[in-house]
């Protein structure tokens, strides 16, 4: 089936088969191999990719239901060759050991702020209750993900230059 | 992980898919959120022959009130019912499960009516449908058929409709003056199945006595559970402890859950009795106080 899907602002046409997972569409077809695949069962959100705005499991979905939808990967989240606040704070302030459930945690962590740039350490841990970490224990993780909202409040403070 | 091939169609309008499952038969299956469907056929436990997408439909997605109930859309999302104003101020069963649905990430694909077709046992949604004795509305190129909850569920993974036939919307009792709910659910961690889960709804009559009880069970037997002999035991009777408690005995005498990792079969019995007893006094809380 022809598809026509934009990823991180950049739309292609592919011929995919039906049963082509979201998650291998990015990887295998886009190339962009950042969303990871770890437990391949819809329990570990490391393959979270945003779609449409919306956090989602890429590898419960298939590429021809994103057949039209714009789709942010973590490899999107950086906007004119700067870091999203998100993946600066998880460099600060060490949210990660292994990496793996990283893009994941921080395309939930992003939508979170999207939404709420005060989220309380609740908020953050409900937030990313269906994303698995076996080597932080979270700790890092959720003070990364506040610490992310605070830098981008302090943004939406600054006084917006005029002419 | 791959399922096996199939054919692919996402139609833009009911009618079209109501045409193509009536083309398709058996081998038709509707494809909604897919939170459960698609882990099922990646692990080769379901092989549809052709997927019916129905995503790209419009006005599937609403929840509106219709004749004294709630009316739930084929793609009402989990997400979307953990923060509908209109199922917190009519379902204070509904609006105390919808955030323990699976995790967020699941919620915000996963559909009510989807979870409610699957009649997975160890599903939440159904054994709140069937303590509300809720109504599944099937639609075919034929017409509707209005299902009520207990003619449809069957069995393990097993509903009454009928080649061609979809889940359109499904209908729930909305509490009104005097009824209330809730759900219990112990589960090990956020996104694993419940261990057991407990449907308690109480509507209460002028004087305060039991005018209908539901009660129902997750995880506990081959299909979702409705303990009718406790229903049947509460009605009529004034709320109390000592009611709530024998509910409790029969509601874990009449499950049969087995020994698995999520725990032995006595210790969930025990759970259900608890659950039920607490389950019981959260509803009538609700029903009190609205």
């Amino acid at each position: 089936m022809k598809i026509n899907v934009t990823v991180n602002g950049t739309s292609q046409e592919n011929e995919v088969e039906p049963r082509l997972l979201l998650v291998d569409y990015l990887r295998t077809v886009r190339s962009l191999t950042g969303t990871h695949i770890g437990c391949d069962t819809t329990h570990c959100g490391a393959c979270t990719v945003l779609v449409d705005g919306i956090p989602t499991k890429s590898c419960t979905m298939f590429a021809v239901q994103a057949d039209g939808a714009s789709i942010t990967t973590v490899e999107g989240l950086k906007q004119g060759g700067q870091l999203h606040p998100v993946q600066s704070a998880f460099k600060e302030h060490h949210g990660l050991q292994c990496g793996f459930c990283t893009p994941g945690m921080m395309i939930v962590g992003a939508a979170l702020i999207a939404e709420n740039t005060d989220p309380s350490e609740d908020e953050v841990r409900w937030a990313i209750s269906g994303n698995i970490c076996r080597c932080t224990g979270y700790v890092n993780i959720v003070k990364a993900i506040q610490a992310a909202a605070a830098t981008t409040r302090e943004a939406s403070r600054q006084p917006v230059s005029v002419g | 992980m791959y399922p096996a091939a199939f054919q692919y169609s996402a139609p833009r309008t009911l009618e079209e898919a109501l045409s193509l499952l009536s083309e398709l038969g058996d081998d038709g299956r509707v494809l909604a959120g897919g939170q459960s469907l698609i882990p099922m056929m990646k692990i080769q436990q379901a092989f549809p022959a052709h997927l019916v997408d129905i995503n790209r439909i419009s006005g599937l997605d609403g929840i509106r009130e219709v004749n004294g109930h709630l009316g739930i859309g084929a793609l009402v999302r989990h997400a979307a019912l953990a923060s509908s104003g209109l199922v917190a101020k009519n379902s204070s069963m509904m609006a105390a499960a919808a955030p323990w649905i699976a995790d967020p990430l699941v919620r915000n694909r996963g559909t009510l009516c989807g979870s409610v077709a699957h009649c997975d046992p160890k599903g939440d949604w159904n054994s709140m449908m069937l303590a509300m004795s809720a109504v599944v509305v099937a639609r075919s190129k034929a017409g509707e058929r209005l299902i009520p909850i207990g003619e449809f569920v069957i069995d393990f993974f097993t509903n009454s409709l009928r080649p061609g036939e979809m889940v359109t919307e499904v209908r729930v009792p909305k509490d009104g003056v005097g009824g209330g709910g809730s759900y219990m659910k112990l589960e090990r961690k956020i996104g694993d199945y419940a261990t057991v889960g407990v449907a308690t709804h109480l509507r209460l009559e002028g004087k305060g006595k039991i005018a209908r009880a539901g009660l129902a069970l997750t995880s506990v037997s081959s299909h979702n559970l409705k303990v009718t002999e406790a229903e049947q035991m509460m009605a009529g009777q004034t709320p109390s402890a000592e009611l709530f408690a024998e509910a409790g005995a029969i509601a874990a005498r009449t499950c049969s859950p087995d020994d698995d990792v999520r725990g032995p079969a006595d210790y969930k019995r025990a759970v259900v009795a608890e659950y039920t007893k607490r389950g019981f006094q959260k509803a009538l809380q609700a029903a009190t106080s609205a």
